[in-house]
């Protein structure tokens, strides 16, 4: 079997039926990474007990028991998510050397369904980014171009999966964190409705925001990870009660009948040549395939980015303040005169520039005299861009866009100016704010032989009709046969 | 436009140290990015609720039971430093 | 001007834990003495990734308490975070409700000195604790076992003009938080903890003075002398034409002063802001209403029924409902008695005294109320005399025997019968006849020193009043 090229699902089935071993599996990755990775800089650590949790999975086997649905499967873990007695580092200095006595709920639940963690992935530090340039391991690179960025702030497991390190992987999506790594890697990833996966256990950026995910080849795969890791758990208050559907199982693999709306505002954004042309192609294929095709338009999306940043670096300012060098992570060895300076010294050395500067933005807009100009505007300014969602989605079921005005960019290209970045994050924030469900699946090629990802977007809860556009498109576009020359 | 003191007045608010460079590279970009986000001052929003959580969860609450997964060794194990099973810090007063 | 010519404005925020098994957002216990951090996991320590949980007995205890308030309770109250850098708080904010209380608009009658008062309360919110920092020269030390119990903050208004008010508005809560039984109101142990703002104005000026806080005070007569001594601080500065700082102090009872603990200038700038971690608390008004069915009958109330249905004394009343355990311990007693009066001397006397000679609580008492009464009744039926009724109570105090089987064992009932107290009294009479003589001849006083005679040798079983009409019936022949 072609470990390498095989999706989860083929391997999960593999194991189950014992035509491979489960060490076998992990070896083979193992393997990979280790030739590989000095080129990508994908993980920052690899899971020094996978093999010894492959063992137990082939010997749970071999007894006749069932080790459950993801029996053997390797997964890269973005490491955001906190890993029971595995180092988790947010890509942070003030986190270095951390090691979790907790496992996240997601992770958890992956390895009660019989995964192997493989290792921890790299990101922008704290989720901060949508290059991975900002992590104090080191930037990850595009396999598909090296000198170009992965995308961010899931980079690294958009790498490592592009590049067949693992055969699928975690990300978290706070803004697009999923979704335009996913395009920048031609991959599938989806960021779940708010609420569908528990955050407990990942390292929070924007609480009202942030959501874990699937990432992988193909919308199947994608499946049967979100259905693994979905669902109610008792240490998050925000976690959906709802029932979790069998996604992987129950997904019509054509759009007929569907009403795809197609963005009007992406249509009037400066998107380049390559992103347009894949855009309607994939409009037309759709409607080939007997969906129906209506216009919407969210025209608060325009000021979707400043609302994202307001909101987000304003709960962030606020999350990370916890990261003061008492209880965990670095601690300064400045000799300090008072408390004052101890903290400030420890959090100045550890966090890099740009969570410096969101912890500054989001400070400013909480701070006394600005809350209302900002925190609060932002927040009403949320609720009418989520309404206009709500008016959209009465007239379709989901709506089309670009992730990214263009695919990925050359490393070190966008660092200087912090806004111009922000500004790039236009497609994708709009769903974080509004708490819908979204997916990025891989929608053509550039000319430079990048890949170009499509979105879809639906109402809370509808993730169905994402895995079912995402697989109709999947097979209808020849795509999966071009691979990233790193392999 | 935001001036090298607000900047220094965050900072402080957010315990974080800025060096003149950082205070003037700051000053710089937080007035071009706050500048843009001014945009939405202009919406109007009279009565609009604000939209702190997109989870339209009505209320969830735990039962009020005690239990225990990890030891104290465990929660002490990452302290930069500790004292028998204290946090240390420098002094606080 | 003088002192007299002032009026003090007083206003408590009232910090109650609340009486939850774990914690307000997370599963660690609350059992205070617990060794050193050994009640904290990733949530109450701040660790990446934690998320809070409410719990619902917290909830359902601060309702409690805002309904025993007299507030309103809020259909949908939010939590906030306030925010501000310290070792002893995990997150770098505490999560607190800020503009949207959970209990708004009350008040509590008490009294003072017999006279009926009434505070405004402004606001109870939840919140949870801080941890605690001791300070050891060049390190500090963090125990987070604190760190998240559940705290109910009761504000009241400015409308305290004493310090004697304001220890009895603060004794009035506290007994208002025991018989909900959702605070053991302990101040020492920090369990219930008082912070008290003071200013001061000449009198009949409308604008009120600058306002100094006074934190953390940890008994009622503290508070009481905390808020004397900062009264007569202010108005001296006012006198001396200082200006009075706006600051926060700190009481040294040692010394029976304040001193300035942190200045306006370091005032923090707490950046609240919802918590998106926390949904608002949705408090449907079934919910109220099933709260307020379980609501007891509060100090004040009972106090009231005392003196309306048993006549007691105000004084005997009040003191009486002070703790829910003491009044229903003096019910019960009544109940078994029927003698409210004769009840409430023997729980204010012979009761409180014993327990506080042996240091016990009402809890403790090793009399059930039951027998108590029951030894009152055979007082009120004759069965025994009120002298030997002491006798009966410290036996039953130690050795925890009914009234009845002590009187019977130890054949202490009363001796009502005439002719065999005729014969007692023929018996002393004979035996004191000069003493007779000096009576007839007019030495009253001598009559007690018979009554004397005669218990003495009834053991004190004999009946007073059957031994009086007996004795001067044959006296005066």
């Amino acid at each position: 079997m072609d470990l390498t090229e095989a999706t989860l699902a083929e391997i999960r089935d593999a194991v189950r039926a014992k035509r491979v071993k489960a060490v076998e599996v992990v070896a083979h990755f193992q393997r990979r990474i280790e030739t590989l990775d000095n080129q990508l800089n994908s993980f920052i650590t690899v899971n020094p007990r996978a093999m010894e949790e492959a063992t137990q999975i082939d010997a749970i086997l071999a007894s006749g028991r069932d080790p459950g649905p993801l029996a053997g499967v390797p997964i890269a873990v973005k490491d955001l998510l906190c890993t029971k007695n595995l180092a988790t580092t947010a890509a942070s200095n003030i986190l270095r050397g951390f090691v979790p006595p907790y496992s996240a709920t997601v992770v958890k639940r992956l390895q009660a369904a019989g995964a192997v963690i493989l290792g921890k992935t790299n990101l922008d530090e704290f989720g901060m980014g949508s290059s991975n340039e900002n992590s104090a391991f080191g930037v990850c690179r595009n396999p598909w171009a090296l000198d170009h960025v992965p995308g961010g702030s899931s980079g690294g497991t958009a790498a490592a999966v592009a590049a067949r390190l693992a055969p699928a992987g975690i990300g978290t999506d706070t803004g697009g964190s999923i979704r335009q790594p996913a395009s920048f890697c031609g991959l599938v990833g989806i960021k779940p409705t708010y609420g569908r996966v528990s955050r407990f256990g990942i390292v929070s950026y924007a609480s009202s925001l942030d959501q874990a995910g699937p990432m992988a080849r193909t919308a199947q795969d994608c499946a049967i990870l979100l259905e693994t890791i979905a669902g109610h758990d008792d240490w998050d208050a925000t976690a959906s009660m709802r029932p979790v559907p069998s996604w992987s199982t129950d997904t019509i693999p054509s759009p007929k009948g569907m009403r795809i709306g197609v963005l009007q505002e992406a249509l009037s954004e400066k998107i380049d040549q390559d992103t347009s042309t894949v855009l309607n192609t994939a409009i037309s294929t759709l409607r080939q395939l007997g969906a129906e095709i209506t216009e919407v338009s969210i025209p608060k999306l325009r000021h979707a980015v400043s609302i994202y940043y307001l909101l987000a670096t304003s709960e962030a300012s606020s999350n990370l303040a916890r990261y003061d060098g008492v209880r965990y992570g670095y601690r300064s060895r400045k000799q300090t005169s008072d408390l004052e300076s101890f903290y400030a010294a420890t959090r100045s050395e550890g966090f890099g520039t740009e969570v410096k500067r969101r912890i500054m933005m989001g400070t400013y807009a909480l701070s006394s005299g600005y809350y209302d100009a900002f925190y609060l505007k932002a927040s009403q300014v949320r609720r009418q861009l989520r309404d206009e969602y709500m008016a959209a989605f009465a007239q379709c079921d989901v709506i089309l866009s670009p992730v990214t005005t263009s695919p990925a960019f050359k490393i070190g290209a966008r660092i200087s100016d912090p806004l111009e970045m922000y500004l790039n994050d236009i497609f994708t924030t709009s769903a974080n704010l509004a708490g819908l469900p979204a997916i990025a699946v891989p929608g053509g090629f550039a000319e430079s032989g990048l890949p170009i990802g499509l979105q879809f977007t639906a109402n809370h809860f509808d993730e169905h009709n994402l895995f079912r556009v995402a697989t109709a498109l999947e097979q209808a576009l020849p795509l999966v046969k071009k691979v990233p020359h790193v392999i | 436009m935001i001036s090298q003191e607000t900047i220094r007045h965050i900072a402080k608010l957010a315990r974080l140290e800025v060096t003149d460079a950082e205070a003037n590279e700051f000053a710089a970009q937080l007035s071009a990015v706050f500048d843009h986000f001014q945009e939405i001052a202009q919406l109007d929003t009279a009565g609009v609720e604000p939209m702190i959580t997109p989870s339209e969860i009505a209320l969830y609450l735990r039962s009020d039971q005690v239990e225990r997964q990890e030891t104290v060794e465990d929660l002490l194990e990452n302290a930069p430093e500790k004292s028998g099973h204290l946090f240390k810090v420098p002094p606080v007063v | 001007m003088s002192f007299d010519h002032f009026d003090a404005v007083i206003g408590l925020e009232i910090h109650a834990q609340l009486l939850t098994e774990s914690k307000i957002f997370c599963r660690d216990s609350t059992h205070f003495g617990a060794g050193d951090n050994e009640n904290i996991c990733p949530v109450c320590t701040g660790m990446p990734g934690s998320l809070p949980v409410l719990n619902r007995q917290a909830v359902e205890f601060s309702i409690k308490t805002g309904l025993a308030l007299n507030c309103d309770i809020r259909r949908q109250s939010v939590f906030a975070r306030k925010q501000y850098f310290y070792p002893d708080l995990p997150k770098g904010y505490q999560i607190s409700q800020y503009d949207r209380p959970l209990c708004e608009n009350g008040h509590v009658d008490f009294l003072v000195d017999g006279q009926m008062r009434r505070v405004s309360i402004v606001r109870a919110h939840m919140e949870e604790d801080a941890g605690k920092s001791t300070h050891h020269g060049d390190y500090s030390l963090i125990n987070l076992n604190r760190a998240g119990i559940p705290l109910l903050e009761i504000v009241s208004g400015p409308d305290l003009r004493s310090a004697r008010e304001a220890a009895e508005y603060a004794r009035a809560v506290r007994n208002i938080l025991r018989y909900l039984g959702v605070c053991d109101g302990n101040l020492e142990e920090g369990s219930l903890r008082c912070d008290v703002n003071v200013s001061v104005r000449p009198k009949g000026q409308k604008e009120l003075g600058t306002k100094v806080e006074i934190k953390n005070i940890n008994s009622f007569r503290f508070i009481e002398k905390a808020i004397e001594y900062e009264i007569h601080r202010q108005i001296d500065c006012v006198l001396n034409r200082e200006a009075i700082v706006q600051e926060t102090r700190l009481y040294d009872a040692d010394k029976n002063r304040t001193f300035t603990m942190r200045t306006k200038e370091d005032a923090h700038d707490y950046r609240y802001f919802p918590d998106p971690d926390l949904l608002p608390l949705t408090v449907e008004e079934a919910w109220i209403e099933r709260m307020r069915a379980t609501l007891p009958e509060l100090p004040l109330a009972m106090a009231t029924r005392f003196v309306r249905d048993f006549q007691l004394p105000e004084y005997d009343a009040f003191l009486l409902t002070q703790e829910r355990e003491l009044a229903d311990y003096f019910e019960r007693t009544n109940r078994a008695c029927g003698n409210p009066k004769a009840a409430s001397n023997w729980v204010m006397t012979e009761v409180l005294r014993n327990l506080n000679e042996t240091g016990k609580t009402i809890l403790e008492v090793p009399v059930p109320a039951e027998h108590l009464g029951r030894m009152i009744r055979m007082i009120d039926t004759g069965v025994i005399s009120g002298k030997i009724a002491k006798t009966v109570f410290g036996e039953m105090w130690t050795s925890g025997q009914e009234p009845d089987a002590i009187v019977k064992d130890k054949g202490l009932v009363q001796i009502t019968d005439v002719a065999s107290l005729e014969r007692v009294i023929d018996q002393t009479l004979a035996e004191n006849a000069a003493n007779l003589e000096a009576y007839r001849s007019g030495k009253d006083k001598l009559f007690g020193f018979f009554v004397g005679q005669v218990m003495k040798a009834t053991k004190g079983q004999a009946s007073p009043e059957v031994v009086n009409e007996l004795l001067k019936k044959k006296m005066q022949r």
